[in-house]
C-alpha cells in the first residue's frame, strides 16, 4: 500500500464529514447574543425583587432561564430553516450552513427545553418553571410558528416572548407576581418594534425575499417610519413613567430622560428621511439607531440593578 | 505525499466531546452544589402537621 493509496482512503473515509459540526455550531443554534439579553434582563429581575435570593440558587435560576431561552431559539432555527436559507442575515447559522441537520435542532431544542423547566422548577419554584415553559411556547408556536409568517405585527406580538425574562426572575425569586416585573416587560415590550423595524429597514430586501410580512413589506418604507416614531414615543412615555415607581429612582429617572431624548430624536429622524436620503448615507441615521437601542435597554436595566443594588444602603429608589 | 494521521476533522470531533464532557460535569456540580443548598437550608424538611398525617 503506498502512501497516496492510504491517502486516498482517508480522503474517501473523512468525505462526507467535512461539514460535521463542531461544539460551537451546536451553541450557535442556542442564539448567543440573544441569550444575553435573556440572562441580563432576568438577572435584573431577579435582584429587583423585594427578597434575598441564595446565591446558588440565583445562579442556577439565571441559568436555566438562559438555557430555556437558548432551547427555544433552537427550536426557532428548527422551524425556520428554509427562509434561513434564504436571507443575508441568517444564511451562516448551523442549518442553512449545512453543518447541523433540522432533526439535531429540534432534538437540542426539545431536550434543552424539557430540562431547563424541570430544572428551573426544582431549583425555585414551580411557577417559575411553568411560567418558563409557556414563554417557550409563546416563542416557538404563538410568534415563530403562526404570528412570524403571517401578519405584519408579528414583531409587536412576538416581541413579547423576548420580554418575559424579567418576570421570570422575579418569580424565580418571589414564587409570585407583581406590578414591577411587568413593567420591566413593558420596557422590553415597548422596545422590540422599533428595535427591529430600524433593522429591517436597512436589512432592505431581506425579509422581502423570504417572504416574512415585516411592515416594511407589508405596509411600506415609510410607514415603518412613522410606526418607529410612534412607538418610540410611546416607549418614551413607559420609560420615563417606570422612574416614578418601585424599580425606578434618581439613577434611573436620569438615564431614562437622557436616552429617551436621544431615542426619540433618532426615531424622528428616521421619520423626516425618505429612500434617497437612506441610500446615499448607507442608512447611517438607521444604522445608528439600531446600535443605539443596544444600548438604550442595557442602561434602562443597569440602571434598575443599579436602583435594587443601592437601595439595602439607603442609596437606590425614591425613600 | 505525506500521510496525514490526525486529520482536521478529528480535532473537531474532539473538541465536540470535550465540550460535551465538560457540560455534562458542569451539570453534575450544579446539580450537587443546589441539593447542598437546599438541604441546608431545610427545603425538604417534612412539616410536623405533614408528619402526623402521615
Amino acid at each position: 500500500m503506498t502512501d497516496a493509496s492510504i491517502n486516498a482512503s482517508t480522503q474517501s473515509q473523512t468525505q462526507g464529514y467535512e461539514d460535521e459540526a463542531s461544539f460551537g455550531d451546536y451553541f450557535a443554534l442556542l442564539k448567543p447574543r440573544v441569550m444575553s439579553l435573556v440572562v441580563f434582563t432576568a438577572f435584573v429581575g431577579l435582584v429587583a425583587a423585594p427578597v434575598s435570593v441564595h446565591p446558588v440558587v440565583g445562579f442556577c435560576a439565571i441559568l436555566f432561564i438562559a438555557i430555556g431561552g437558548g432551547a427555544s431559539g433552537a427550536l426557532n432555527m428548527w422551524w425556520d430553516a428554509d427562509i434561513d436559507r434564504i436571507m443575508k442575515r441568517t444564511k451562516g447559522r448551523p442549518i442553512p450552513s449545512g453543518k447541523v441537520q433540522e432533526g439535531e435542532a429540534l432534538s437540542l431544542g426539545l431536550a434543552l427545553s424539557g430540562m431547563s423547566v424541570i430544572m428551573l422548577a426544582l431549583a425555585t419554584n414551580l411557577f417559575a418553571g411553568l411560567f418558563l415553559a409557556f414563554t417557550i411556547f409563546f416563542y416557538v408556536v404563538i410568534y415563530s410558528m403562526w404570528l412570524k409568517r403571517s401578519t405584519p405585527q408579528n414583531i409587536v406580538i412576538g416581541g413579547a416572548a423576548g420580554a418575559f425574562p424579567p418576570v421570570i426572575g422575579w418569580i424565580a425569586a418571589t414564587g409570585s407576581m407583581a406590578v414591577e416585573p411587568w413593567l420591566m416587560f413593558a420596557l422590553v415590550f415597548m422596545w422590540t418594534p422599533p428595535h427591529f423595524w430600524a433593522l429591517a429597514l436597512f436589512m432592505r430586501s431581506d425579509y422581502d425575499d423570504a417572504g416574512v410580512p415585516m411592515l416594511t413589506v407589508t405596509h411600506g418604507r415609510r410607514a415603518t417610519r412613522v410606526h418607529i416614531l410612534i412607538y418610540t414615543a410611546l416607549l418614551a412615555l413607559l420609560a420615563v413613567g417606570a422612574s416614578f415607581s418601585d424599580i425606578g429612582g434618581p439613577i434611573y429617572l436620569t438615564v431614562a430622560v437622557v436616552l429617551n431624548a436621544m431615542f426619540l430624536h433618532g426615531a424622528w429622524k428616521i421619520s423626516r428621511r425618505n429612500e434617497d436620503d437612506s441610500e446615499a448615507d448607507n442608512f447611517k441615521v438607521e444604522r445608528s439607531f439600531f446600535k443605539l437601542s443596544l444600548l438604550y435597554l442595557f442602561l434602562h436595566f443597569g440602571a434598575i440593578l443599579a436602583e435594587a443594588v443601592l437601595k439595602p444602603y439607603g442609596l437606590g429608589g425614591w425613600s | 505525499m505525506s500521510l496525514r494521521k490526525e486529520h482536521e476533522l478529528h480535532g473537531r470531533r474532539y473538541g465536540r466531546n470535550l465540550g460535551v464532557g465538560l457540560t455534562l460535569a458542569a451539570f453534575i456540580v450544579i446539580v450537587f452544589s443546589l441539593t447542598i443548598v437546599k438541604v441546608s437550608r431545610g427545603d425538604f424538611q417534612v412539616v410536623p402537621s405533614e408528619q402526623v398525617q402521615n
